[in-house]
């Protein structure tokens, strides 16, 4: 009788504490709506002065599917909770984000409150943009707001109970957000400010390559250390970097600018659209502000000097003559045969991080799927190599690993290799 | 919808992402001298340019030509007169001839990078051309003559 009891008192004691925690984050996700508002005629500077901000923001990589209107939405973003799908967010009154006030879009944007007043999933990286000045927001507001309206309804997202259950992206704010304006570092110069405020607040850089904790926030103690994200690894971007050449100004100018650089290969997978529709379309001032700051992230300048010999001994590799030996000849050597120079458009793979990372996933995915017109080097492509079977793009992972590095050999190749062929090639 | 530039003109093909550019090129837009071999890029037979690096057809996506600059054995030269067409004729390098329209664009590329192209260039840079009336012999002497001959002007295409 007494065990009857007290299991009863237990259970109503959890009934009690359930109750407490659905109220409490009830009380704690409950935000108001925003009313709608006329949307008013924008200054046509204002407007050019946002469109540069969304493409350094990559508004619209993530909100367009190909062949899709741009800011359509419907974009799948797998992550390690399910996939979600991008919205829309043309200022269609339906669909999109018509009739939402700069107020709406700027909580939208800093605290990641949706105009109905629900929490939006960390895929929009608010974290970040919590970081951009009043006056950005103001221009990105007006430049999404004069776009051309598409009705486009939201895909449902495809997340697992209960992680589809909005409120509690309250509690994860409360856990691992913190919202606030960027405040420049008074130990560096304007430009070095300037250049962290386009990497950490609107390029939102560190949501690929800083490593996310089991709750997908971005761990505070490791910025830009390199993370596996969507199928490929963002390589470190400190001195932990595992290209066998720093990254020096030159190399980051040429690279962040035009995708195609000498010694570090070409922006492929996500990071083509952060170059091609992002970076290359800010003012130099601005790309010069982003190099010289992801330049003091890694300090590749400072090491410049050991390039030499390292290009002395990839220029020098020879790939044998052995039956793997050959299979990389006849397979990479068209393109990637460099003779006595370096050629940006005959990249070096011995120089590239996809030989050299502790994963063989890039290059799995570089080989099985290639690289398109529109990323990398522009208009060049490098066709993927799929039609090969999963036991020969192993074999051909681990002549280059062996070959072109003095690196131990990775494991498991195979198993890799089915691995990113089921995952398939994304959609970047 | 996918639009590209062949041979100078403008195209634009409704087929799906995933078509091999080699049978859009073949069956959509009827240019026949490039070639199929082995399908998964390991011959060289379908060898064309795009953004005038040679590339292999057969393993490229059509989704992965949006926008690009693809030329054919067809558009090398309006009279077939390029000059490593001119080498390959004077030399007589084919036999059956399957392969040599990929072998011919691969030597074209092949000199633009490398205008005086050693042994080792053209061993690296066309291994990946089979041919198995073994012409191999041929195309060394022809690339080399080609090569001699576009000295001081180098063709791009």
């Amino acid at each position: 009788m007494l065990g009857f009891v007290m299991a009863k008192r237990i259970f109503l004691a959890f009934g009690v504490l359930l109750l407490v925690g659905i109220v409490g984050i009830a009380a704690l996700a409950y935000r108001p709506a925003i009313a709608t508002v006329p949307v008013p005629a924008f200054a046509p500077a204002l407007v050019a002065e946002g469109e540069i901000l969304a493409a350094g923001g990559y508004c619209a990589t993530c909100h367009t599917v190909r062949g899709g209107a741009p800011f359509a939405g419907g974009r799948a973003m797998k992550t390690g909770f399910g996939t979600l799908y991008s919205t829309n967010i043309t200022p269609d009154p339906e669909t999109g984000i018509g009739g939402w006030s700069q107020a709406a879009f700027a909580r939208a944007l800093r605290e990641g409150i949706s105009r109905d007043g629900s929490q939006l999933f960390p895929a929009l990286p608010f974290d970040h943009f919590t970081k951009l000045s009043d006056d950005d927001v103001a221009a990105l507001y007006a430049y999404m707001m004069s776009r051309p309206a598409v009705k486009a309804p939201a895909k449902p997202n495809d997340l697992p109970f209960p992680l589809n259950i909005r409120a509690l992206q309250a509690g994860w704010k409360l856990l691992f957000f913190k919202a606030g304006r960027f405040t420049a570092d008074p130990a560096h110069n304007a430009q070095w400010n300037r250049g962290a405020y386009l990497t950490d607040a609107l390029g939102h850089c560190g949501a690929c390559h800083t490593p996310r904790n089991a709750l997908g926030a971005e761990q505070p103690g490791k910025p830009y250390a390199g993370a596996s994200i969507d199928g490929w690894i963002a390589p470190a971007l400190t001195a932990a970097n595992q290209a066998p050449i720093a990254w020096t100004t030159p190399e980051l100018t040429a690279y962040l600018t035009t995708g195609v650089s000498l010694y570090h290969g070409t922006a492929a997978g996500p990071m083509s659209a952060v170059v091609h529709d992002g970076l290359a379309k800010l003012p130099p001032a601005d790309q010069q502000a982003v190099t010289l700051y992801i330049e003091s992230l890694g300090q590749g300048d400072s090491r410049a000097g050991a390039a030499a010999p390292v290009l002395a001994k990839a220029l020098a590799v020879q790939p044998g003559k052995d039956a793997d030996g050959r299979l990389f000849t006849a397979a990479c050597g068209s393109c990637h045969h460099a003779g006595a120079a370096p050629n940006p458009l005959r990249p070096l793979i011995a120089l590239n991080s996809a030989v050299t990372l502790d994963e063989p996933t890039n290059l799995i995915r570089l080989i099985l799927y290639g690289i398109g017109a529109k990323q990398g080097a522009p208009g060049v492509v490098m066709p993927g190599l799929g039609g090969l079977s999963d036991a020969d793009v192993a074999r051909l992972a681990a002549v280059i690993r062996r070959t072109h590095s003095a690196l131990p050999p990775w494991n498991d190749l195979a198993k890799k290799v089915a691995a990113v062929r089921a995952d398939g090639p994304g959609e970047s | 919808m996918t639009c590209f530039r062949i041979n100078g003109r403008e195209v634009s093909v409704d087929a799906d992402d995933d078509t091999p550019l080699l049978w859009v090129i073949r069956d959509d837009i009827g240019l026949t001298g490039t070639k199929f071999g082995c399908g998964i890029g390991m011959c060289g037979a379908c060898t064309v340019h795009v953004g005038g690096r040679a590339t292999r057809s057969c393993s490229t996506r059509l989704a992965d030509v949006e926008g690009a600059e693809v030329t054919t054995i067809e558009g090398l030269d309006p009279a077939g007169q390029h000059p490593v067409q001119k080498a390959w004729v004077g030399l007589q390098v084919p036999q059956c001839g399957y392969c040599q329209s990929g072998q011919i664009m691969q030597a074209v590329a092949l000199i633009n990078d490398f205008p005086a192209p050693s042994d080792a260039d053209i061993d690296n840079v066309m291994a990946g051309n089979l041919c198995r009336c073994m012409t191999y012999v041929r195309i060394r002497a022809a690339i080399k003559a080609a090569a001699a001959d576009m000295k001081g002007g180098a063709t791009h295409v």
